[in-house]
């Protein structure tokens, strides 16, 4: 243990490749199992059963789906412009999984006498057991899910089929309209919270959640967030019926196969910053006296807003377009704006 | 008009759903019941050890599709019986009327539905496979 680089030890570069491979794998099963869970839960939803075949109860069906993605013929339209048709599949996917890193999922546990803050981009300076992590947590989340829509777009416009170019052109002003009012939603938390540290954020909802104190801003940042990630009612990028499949029309293999997990592994980082923001990430009893609680309790709740997620779009029918557009500029932005207004009035006489 | 209530039943009746009994028939696995009166594969009834079926030539008139060919024979005690008694699945609609137009009772349906096959020819169902299995 006394060998240092940088002036930090040994452990801390063990720790922090543990995390994130314990982190990224927990992302890449839940995206690959939440395929299994939308399938299972929607058809029991519509009294079916969903995928019963492939292992029991068709608990393999998501392996299967992968090696038959894995192993279809790569195609690349003739007319498409290639480097970016190769490149949209990795900037919509790599985004989608890195913002994991700021996400703090437990607390501070000890392994070998070694503390560990279980957040990836997080230090903990031994000497005074205070965590240091990414103060700009909460804007690093949002550049990186706004990097998703330059994906889409790519895709939609290197396929050079006119269902991908309106799936793209769709997407983009979608995501964009509707980033405006999650951001101004979440502007509110931070007012409460006063710093943009996520871990600080959790740490100061271990009494009160901020759900129960920002109501508005949570359904408001859910909804928003809903639609940022094109997800029924939402999905008109990829309405099925007037689009083909929308940007991903001309992918195939494993390049769709990405569009697909960049989908999922971004509602997963939704429903985990919702957790973090609003449900009070991984607090929750007892989690003071036995650390490891932590994870399960934030697990718990992301699992319970994709559950969430899937509940909706099992019930609601996809937005018209106009409505799509009415609803974030005309209700939900002034919503937001509102919102703020309040929080701001209250928290002067608060103060 | 309030656009949240609408919203909230409809999250209800999904969640209520995914408590239901879902409907779904494994079916390879789990065999389907079918009706009483269904009218699935045709069989021929049997009595002492013959075909009942006189060759009175009503089924083929009745058939509106034309799928039944029925030629007759006279056997030693000067019966008329059919020699030749088939039905082409191909073109067979199930609508019963044959079973109801036999006056002797010879032919009926049987429950059996699974009548996919690998040729053309197979699907003509020849005498000896219509008669009812023992």
């Amino acid at each position: 243990m006394g060998m240092e680089i940088f002036g930090l030890p040994m452990m801390y570069y063990i720790a922090m490749v543990a995390k994130v491979l314990v982190a990224f794998v927990f992302v890449l099963l839940t995206v690959a199992y939440s395929t299994y869970a939308e399938r299972k839960i929607i058809g029991h939803m519509q009294v079916r059963l969903g995928p019963m075949r492939t292992g029991w109860h068709g608990l393999l069906q998501p392996i299967a789906d992968g090696l038959k993605l894995f192993f279809k013929e790569e195609i690349i339209p003739a007319q498409a412009s290639v480097f970016a048709f190769l490149i949209a599949p990795l900037i919509a996917l790599i985004p989608a999984f890195i913002t994991f890193a700021v996400i703090p999922f437990g607390g501070v546990i000890e392994v070998a006498g070694y503390k560990i803050p279980l957040q990836i981009a997080s230090y903990i300076d031994t000497a005074s057991g205070k965590v240091y992590d990414l103060n700009v947590g909460a804007l690093y989340i949002l550049a990186m899910s706004s990097l998703g829509v330059y994906g889409i777009v790519l895709a939609g416009w290197a396929s050079n089929s006119k269902y991908s170019l309106m799936g793209g052109l769709r997407a983009s002003a979608q995501m964009i309209s509707y980033e405006l009012s999650a951001g101004l939603a979440i502007v509110s938390v931070f007012m409460l919270s006063g710093t943009l540290s996520l871990n600080e954020i959790v740490n100061q909802q271990s009494g009160l959640w901020y759900v129960f104190k920002q109501p508005l801003a949570f359904c408001l940042f859910f909804i928003c967030s809903l639609a940022e990630i094109n997800r029924t009612p939402f999905d008109l990028p990829e309405a099925e019926t007037e689009l083909v499949s929308g940007f991903c029309t001309e992918y195939s293999s494993m390049k769709y196969a990405m569009f697909f997990m960049a989908e999922y592994a971004n509602m997963i980082t939704v429903c985990a910053l919702t957790t973090t923001l609003f449900l009070g990430g991984w607090q929750g009893p007892l989690v003071g006296s036995f650390a490891l609680l932590g994870p399960v309790y934030f697990v718990a709740k992301v699992y319970a807003l994709i559950f969430f997620c899937m509940w909706i779009r099992a019930t609601l029918p996809r937005y018209r377009y106009d409505q799509l557009m009415h609803l974030g500029w005309k209700v939900l932005l002034p919503l937001a704006l509102v919102n703020i207004v309040i929080t701001g009035i209250i928290g002067h006489f608060i103060n | 008009m309030n656009p949240i209530t609408p919203i909230m039943n409809g999250l209800k009746i999904t969640l209520s759903h995914m408590f239901k009994k879902p409907i779904t028939l494994q079916y390879p696995d789990e065999r389907p019941k079918v009706a009483e009166r269904f009218r699935g594969l045709h069989a021929l009834n049997v009595s002492h050890d013959k075909a009942k079926c006189v060759a009175c030539y009503l089924c083929p008139t009745v058939c509106p599709a034309k799928c039944i060919t029925v030629e007759a024979g006279e056997d030693q005690n000067h019966d008329k019986f059919a020699a030749k008694y088939e039905i082409d699945m191909l073109r067979c609609i199930f609508c019963g009327y044959c079973v109801e137009a036999c006056p002797v009772d010879a032919i009926r349906m049987t429950k059996e539905f699974e009548l996919a096959n690998y040729r053309r020819e197979d699907f003509v169902y020849s005498k000896e496979r219509l008669l009812e299995k023992k």
